[in-house]
């Protein structure tokens, strides 16, 4: 009995042991040197994998920082907060992360705007919509409303209003741009939250037609332009605001006939 | 010809996920995108042949004369997570973004129970050392090509139009059943 037991421990210690041998050795032979900080970069990050930093997700939005090919403050989603994480874990200074916001460049809701005379009834998304008629406002140019954005949103700070238009949950929002991207007639574009002035409107038409699509449209007067030296330039029938020119101070707001320019310090 | 035998068993009418219903884990968990699918079936595919080929040396060589035969799930677990240890290894190096997409389920091929099963299935039907190595191969073609059809029709999954109640885990299991179903038509081919 005795020596059945030691037979026993003998066998099995001696496998274990062979097996450890056998790992240890594949262990030097496969050993994989990853930098540890990319580990600890990658615990800090959101994990949203959304992608908004440019890179394939969040691993591989590490490696690109640790390897110095990404910015510190590359990280939309975890702003100013996840860079200084970053900052410290890799021992540098970090840049000042500006959060990004998206605007929604159209105030042409079902109310504002001018409907076709007939009525679109395909799927309801902005995509087959402006492929398949434009759906049913006249404007070429306007949000569709078929809600695109919200549905692509990954942190749900977008709705639809009861105008059909997209609304902007900002103290959600993370800036990751996914909404601009899926809006096929590019009406939401990112900027950084400290700019207010905007042109919420995207129509070229020339201002006749512009003013029969829709009421809130702008008629490309460039009275804006006119008054902002330098600030805001016509492009076509539409002002293009130069930000780093631009004075809030010359812009005639209340000028506007249709209300297209705003200042959303001032509305809020 | 035995060997071929044991071998089409193996894979299809007797296949261990879905006849015997072993390694449901990673054959749900890892069911979602065919690539990932497939590369942990082949993952799974080496550690059962390798397993087969220890499992039964270990068994026949040390064991048996030893008269140790109790000690054969010990043995046989310390087998399977010594190579998953290997392979989790080699696939790290081989390549970091299929290391990422297995995840926790590299390492849960240790405890897939069709990878024990397959070591007792040897013993429990005596089979001679080729015949381990096909019986492998077998189980492990199998499982590969099950876990990589029930991965193509989760891809497909997605796109239908599930009532609510029965999205993600449910249908996917409702799926396997019927899937088991359509294998069951294989058990009068031997």
């Amino acid at each position: 009995m005795e020596t059945g037991l030691i037979i026993a421990i003998a066998t099995m210690g001696g496998l274990g042991l062979l097996f450890a041998g056998g790992l240890a050795f594949a262990d030097k032979k496969l050993r994989v040197t990853e930098n540890p900080l990319i580990g600890k970069v990658f615990e800090v990050l959101p994990g949203a994998n959304c992608g908004g930093c440019g890179k394939a997700g969040c691993y591989d939005f590490a490696v690109n920082v640790v390897e110095g090919k990404a910015k510190i403050n590359g990280c939309p989603v975890g702003g100013n907060e996840t860079a200084e994480k970053i900052a410290q874990i890799l021992g540098v200074e970090k840049g000042v992360s500006e959060k990004m916001l998206p605007r929604v460049l159209c105030r042409g809701g079902n109310k504002e705007a001018v409907k076709k005379m007939t009525e679109y009834l395909g799927p309801v998304s902005c995509e087959a919509i402006t492929i398949i008629s434009g759906g049913d406002k006249l404007c070429a140019y306007g949000c569709v409303g078929g809600g695109d954005c919200v549905n692509a949103c990954p942190f749900d700070a977008m709705y639809m209003n009861d105008n059909g238009l997209p609304e902007i949950l900002e103290d959600i929002c993370t800036g990751c741009g996914i909404c601009a991207k899926v809006c096929p007639r590019n009406v939401i574009e990112m900027h950084p939250a400290t700019r207010t002035v905007f042109v919420l409107c995207k129509n070229q038409d020339e201002p006749k037609t512009a003013k029969e699509v829709c009421s809130v449209a702008c008629i490309g007067c460039g009275i804006c332009a006119r008054k902002s030296e330098g600030g805001i330039e016509m492009r076509g029938y539409l002002p293009v605001i130069n930000y780093d020119k631009l004075d809030e101070g010359l812009i005639p707001f209340d000028k506007c006939k249709t209300g297209a320019i705003v200042n959303l310090k001032k509305l809020s | 010809m035995e060997v071929i035998l044991i071998f089409i068993s193996a894979a299809i009418i007797n296949n261990f996920v879905l006849s015997y219903f072993l390694g449901i884990c990673p054959f749900i968990g890892v069911s979602n995108k065919i690539s990932s699918a497939f590369s942990m079936g082949i993952a799974t595919t080496f550690v059962l042949t390798v397993t087969a080929i220890v499992s039964w040396l270990i068994y026949f060589m040390i064991l048996l004369p030893f008269k140790l035969e109790f000690l054969q799930y010990v043995a046989f677990i310390l087998v399977i997570a010594s190579l998953v240890q290997l392979v989790e290894m080699v696939i790290k190096k081989v390549s970091q973004p299929l290391y990422r997409a297995l995840g926790i389920f590299l390492p849960l091929i240790t405890t897939n129970c069709a990878i024990l099963g397959l070591a007792l299935f040897i013993v429990l039907r005596n089979y001679s050392f080729i015949e381990s190595i096909f019986f492998g191969l077998g189980a492990g073609t199998g499982f590969t090509m099950a876990i990589t059809i029930m991965a193509g029709i989760r891809e497909e999954l997605e796109l239908a139009n599930v009532p609510d109640a029965f999205k993600g885990a449910p249908i996917t299991l409702i799926v396997a059943g019927i899937l088991a179903l359509a294998f069951m038509g294989f058990s009068g081919l031997l």
